[in-house]
């Protein structure tokens, strides 16, 4: 009886292992999105909201405004209706192909980039927006360019961003600081945690509009091509997305929301923009 | 599963021991600090208690992901750097001496008063009387809740994950965003917690049966 007694404590650690091997085989529902958005006249899109330029909340009414956000809106009229009820959810890096796969949205527009290892998990439309990888630094740093980032040096990137995975190639000896969100990402950066912060060239020139003390360098690394991604097996829906990019792009109206968005920041082509 | 714990070994590892090391510095600091402050929110001076109690309920009012941030992003603008694993082990020895304090006040202030007069009135000095007659007392009675404190202690230091401290959590984040494979992940995360809190929370049970027993017997 004692003995038994002892080994009680481990019941708690069996019950979570039995918990755990009953989820392994549950399947995400395979509905058509696109029929069901035709249906309820609604779709839903994650988005950033703390990334300038691309998708952030504006305080003074409540609503996320950005890039991202206006082509989602255009893509959204141009496949459903003028009058379609249009939600954002907000997503960061680690969240958005979680809730993509549990169904939470219809589709990702949040700076994300097409890459082959997420390709096994999700699909992307055309790409939307050329950016590229590049470096952002206080004022007057030593670091010039990805090759100043010797050992020593502290990188900071955002968890589940591409980047961090770039700049471990680019500059395998420095060190890299993954943080949660680029606004904690850039006032870590501002607290000295690391000395360069490296992500897309579209989200460091919003950083550097903000604050002209931190200033991007070195130009782009890499390309790093934003596409919108739904689930697999969503073809007729991936379809008509890239349908609406195409006629955006052909009758003016990406140009039109472009220039909306950085039409004003120097040194902007330098992102390789189409 | 399986697959994703083997082929990461060493980030989960890596994990472990921050998470662990983390866990035993503000284990250690938070006895002490806790165990101070308690003495102070007791003590006969009326300004020693009105600054234990004011240590005490600004640090368990307050979130600890807000000490934490204070610690990882204001301090080093002041010039004096911190890591982030520097920022969440002070954040959580801070955090949690505030609970630790008023476990220990409680368990202080549970022993009879008659035991202090008693030590007193045989000519004992203040000082004496508490480390000989009524802290031996009160720290068995304080055991128990002292262990939730440590238990709550290793939970909490997933706070390092926010400010890259390099844990357990952190390097879940690092690869579940990297695999995708969150369900996996994190399901290896939680059973690597357990690995380091079960044994904690049964060797606090083990400590209060063996300490109430010699209680019991003392009594026969």
């Amino acid at each position: 009886m004692r003995k038994f007694k002892s080994w009680l404590w481990l019941l708690p650690l069996l019950a979570f292992a039995v918990l755990l091997s009953s989820c392994g085989t549950k399947s995400v529902a395979d509905e058509d999105i696109l029929s069901r958005a035709k249906a309820t006249n609604s779709i839903t899109w994650g988005v950033k909201n703390d990334t300038r330029l691309f998708g952030l909340m504006d305080i003074s009414d409540g609503q996320i405004k950005g890039f991202d956000i206006d082509i989602a809106k255009e893509v959204s009229h141009r496949i459903i209706g003028q009058n379609v009820q249009i939600n954002f959810v907000p997503v960061t890096s680690q969240t958005r192909i979680p809730l993509l796969k549990n169904g939470n949205v219809d589709a990702i527009i949040a700076t994300m980039t097409n890459t082959p290892d997420r390709r096994k998990v999700v699909d992307f439309s055309d790409t939307y927006f050329n950016a590229g990888q590049a470096l952002l630094v206080k004022k007057g740093s030593p670091i010039k360019s990805v090759k100043d980032l010797k050992k020593g040096t502290k990188v900071i990137g955002v968890q589940g961003s591409n980047s961090v995975q770039n700049i471990k190639k680019v500059a395998p000896d420095a060190q890299v600081l993954q943080l949660s969100d680029y606004a904690q990402a850039f006032t870590a950066l501002q607290s000295g945690q690391g000395d360069a912060l490296t992500t897309d060239n579209g989200i460091l020139y919003g950083m550097s509009a903000d604050n002209p003390n931190y200033v991007v360098v070195g130009g782009t690394f890499t390309k790093e091509p934003y596409a919108i991604a739904v689930n697999k097996g969503q073809k007729a829906f991936l379809d008509d997305v890239n349908l609406a990019l195409t006629s955006m792009r052909q009758d003016g109206t990406y140009k039109q929301i472009e220039d909306k968005w950085f039409g004003n920041i120097a040194g902007f082509s330098d992102g390789g923009l189409k | 599963m399986w697959t994703i714990f083997t082929n990461n070994l060493p980030m989960f590892m890596e994990g472990l021991g921050y998470t662990l090391g983390a866990s035993l510095l503000a284990l250690l600091f938070s006895l002490i600090i806790g165990t101070v402050f308690a003495l102070l929110q007791i003590n006969p001076n009326r300004i020693a208690r009105i600054i234990g109690r004011i240590y005490v309920e600004f640090f368990r009012n307050v979130p600890l992901l807000v000490i934490t941030m204070f610690f990882y992003v204001v301090i080093p603008r002041l010039g004096i750097p911190l890591s982030g694993f520097a920022a969440g082990s002070i954040g959580l020895t801070l955090y949690t001496s505030a609970f630790i304090a008023e476990t220990v006040r409680a368990g202080i202030q549970s022993v009879d008063p008659g035991q202090m007069e008693a030590a007193r009135s045989n000519g004992m000095t203040y000082v004496q009387a508490m480390r000989y007659i009524v802290l031996p007392q009160a720290i068995k009675i304080t055991v128990p809740p002292l262990g939730n404190q440590f238990i709550n202690l290793v939970k909490n230091s997933s706070v390092l994950a926010f400010v890259a401290g390099f844990d357990l959590m952190y390097q879940g984040n690092l690869i579940a965003s990297s695999t995708f494979e969150t369900m996996s992940t994190y399901a290896i995360i939680g059973v690597l917690y357990l690995i380091i809190t079960l044994p904690l929370s049964y060797g606090m049970t083990y400590l209060d049966r063996r300490w109430s027993g010699a209680n019991k017997r003392e009594e026969a």
